[in-house]
């Protein structure tokens, strides 16, 4: 198992790389000067002020050096410091990565505690109510767009019925009831869509379970019904529905960025457009390359998981 | 010989017939999907206001009047107006013009792209294919929305480079379809025979590979359209897509979002237009997923 682990973590190290290159590429092709947005609109005469800072930032040297001497920081931990706050960029990430994190778990948790059950009862009976009840939210959790949803979500929960608060943020150390309060609209505008994708993979993966032979001998052995998809089928209809979970994990942290622009929740999808906007180029750098390499990271826990899960696998 | 001849005749005969039926055949198999139907009258009555939306459209879409501004719905204003004075109903049917460009324009683009990228890293394997697809696999690992974001933020706003964008941020989905289909198609006698014939590596590949691969493209660029609709409508949203005053679905409700209290309708209508076309082209999409293959993937990935 752990040689599987070590074998799968190497192998993603070319990948890693192959990310910290384009990171770099991205915020050196965005358009505007570093050294002028560090300097400042006033600053940006002084011509001796300027050259210090391009010198300061290492502007003046070719751009595989630059990378070189970036990547080299990066693995030690240090990201430079933001052009707009001026605080290290770690410092930055640091405190927006928990919110975006609590985030995705939340809507996670929210997808699968709504797309399980029906998922299961759809395939169970197929053709029944439930099932088309829960087909047509399926297809129509796909089609709706983060940020109408939110927008509805507001509307109707904060502005009109006064339930919850429309947009803001309380860390949960401070108070955890409040924190709560104010993520759980986020959490269900970003978990809908998830939902709907998990719920279908659970009503296909078991549909095909329950067709098979292990599972006609538990019938003709005369087990009821229930005890045949909860002891039987269900295990092996599930190993599939994880590795959807985890594959859906980049598109999470992309709903992030639209669902905490809505809910004004600082996160690093929020952090992530700011630093557009202001052209805080080594925020940036930070934000989209922490974010990418959580998703390798969390795809590889899925792998090892699912490795774990299915005894087919052989992890030698 | 005549005999042969005339064989090879008929065959062809029926071949050119069976061509010019299939795409009738296909449509058929396509409606036979539950919702396929459905799915294609709102395709179409999208695609019919993007065409004429200068006929239909009952007031111009940037015309402002600081008299009606914030207009509940009415007989003037079926949909009210902004809070600009602008007609709501003329911003969305001219909008639909920028979501019908965006999702053909963009997926078309990743189609191309991705399709090279499949093609030469599932022909020639090897180090090709080991750069490729690490390259795929990098992009991949960012959030589409992040990396859309960023290569939008590079190209500048404006709806031609976000489609750009997109087009970019999807191209690894299509490049791993095709290098895995070019990968077992590579191997077959017919593929073999073709290369002992001196067909070189570009007429291998476009006339030999591609007819195999493509009917799989065809289905997974149907269910990116929805997807490509969706992520321009966010790029809008944010600011990065279609700029003011031109009319699109995403940047009305960027304006709506900040009159939500005032006035619901603005942002309600925008954003069922795009709820009901991505439904709509979604499901087209699924029912030509079962007309040409039915054991592919439930759902495109977004």
């Amino acid at each position: 198992m752990s040689r599987y682990f070590l074998r799968r973590a190497i192998q993603s190290i070319p990948v890693l790389l192959l990310i910290t290159i384009i990171t770099f590429a991205i915020v050196h092709l965005l358009p505007g000067d570093p050294a002028l947005a560090y300097l400042g609109e006033a600053a940006a005469k002084d011509q001796v002020a300027y050259e210090a800072v391009r010198l300061e930032l290492g502007l003046d040297q070719p751009l595989p050096v630059q990378y070189g001497k970036w990547l080299g920081k990066v693995v030690q931990g240090d990201m430079g410091r933001s052009v707009r706050t001026r605080e290290p960029v770690t410092d930055g990430l640091s405190g927006r990565l928990p919110v975006t994190f609590q985030l995705a778990l939340m809507a996670i948790l929210f997808a699968v505690v709504i797309a399980v059950p029906v998922g299961i009862l759809s395939a169970v009976r197929p053709g029944s109510r439930t099932d088309s009840v829960g087909t047509v939210f399926a297809i129509s959790g796909v089609a709706v767009p983060h940020f109408w949803l939110g927008i509805i979500l507001i509307y109707v929960f904060a502005l009109w019925l006064r339930w919850l608060p429309a947009s803001g943020y309380k860390s949960p150390t401070e108070n955890l009831g409040a924190n709560l309060q104010y993520m759980l609209l986020p959490a269900l505008t970003l978990g809908a869509g998830q939902a709907a994708v998990i719920m279908r993979q659970v009503r296909s993966s078991l549909i095909e379970v329950l067709r098979n032979e292990y599972v006609r001998t538990a019938r003709a052995k005369g087990l009821r019904e229930r005890v045949v998809v909860q002891r039987h089928a269900l295990k092996n209809a599930f190993i599939p529905v994880i590795t959807i979970i985890g594959m859906q994990v980049g598109r999470l942290f992309g709903g992030a960025v639209v669902v905490e622009s809505i809910f004004a929740l600082p996160g690093l999808g929020r952090l992530a457009i700011d630093s557009i906007m202001f052209r805080d180029f080594a925020m940036l750098q930070g934000a989209i390359l922490i974010l990418a390499v959580a998703v390798v990271v969390l795809n590889l826990l899925t792998d090892v998981l699912y490795a774990y899960l299915d005894p087919r696998i052989k992890y030698a | 010989m005549a005999v042969i001849d005339l064989h090879m005749e008929m065959r062809e005969g029926t071949a050119e017939r069976l061509k010019r039926r299939l795409p009738l055949a296909v449509l058929r198999r396509t409606l036979r999907t539950r919702g396929a139907g459905f799915g294609l009258v709102v395709t179409a009555v999208v695609i019919f206001m993007a065409l004429t939306a200068d006929f239909i459209s009952p007031y111009n879409p940037i015309a402002q009047d600081y008299a009606l501004v914030l207009q509940t719905p009415s007989s003037a204003h079926l949909l009210g107006t902004d809070e600009l004075g602008r007609d709501v109903l003329s911003r969305i049917i001219y909008g639909s013009r920028v979501s019908i460009q965006a999702g053909l324009v963009s997926v078309g683009f990743s189609v191309v792209m991705g399709v090279m990228m499949g093609l030469l890293a599932g022909y020639f394997g090897r180090w090709v294919d080991s750069l490729l697809m690490g390259l795929a696999d990098a992009m991949w690992s960012f959030p589409n929305l992040v990396l859309a974001l960023a290569i939008g933020a590079i190209l500048g706003p404006g709806l031609t480079n976000a489609m750009i964008a997109i087009g970019i941020v999807y191209t690894p989905l299509f490049a791993r379809l095709v290098r895995g289909q070019a990968l077992s198609v590579r191997e077959m006698e017919y593929i073999q025979a073709a290369r002992v014939m001196g067909a070189g590596p570009v007429r291998l590949m476009l006339k030999h590979i591609w007819p195999n691969v493509a009917s799989a493209v065809v289905v997974q660029a149907s269910l990116m359209v929805g997807v490509a609709i969706i992520v321009e409508a966010a790029l809008s949203f944010l600011g990065l897509g279609v700029q003011p005053p031109q009319p699109s679905w995403g940047s009305m409700l960027k304006s709506a979002y900040q009159y939500m209290v005032r006035a619901p309708w603005l942002s309600i209508f925008p954003g069922a237009a795009i709820f009901l076309t991505v439904l709509g082209v979604n499901l087209l999409g699924d029912g030509l997923r079962r007309a040409l293959d039915p054991r592919l993937k439930e759902f495109g990935e977004a």
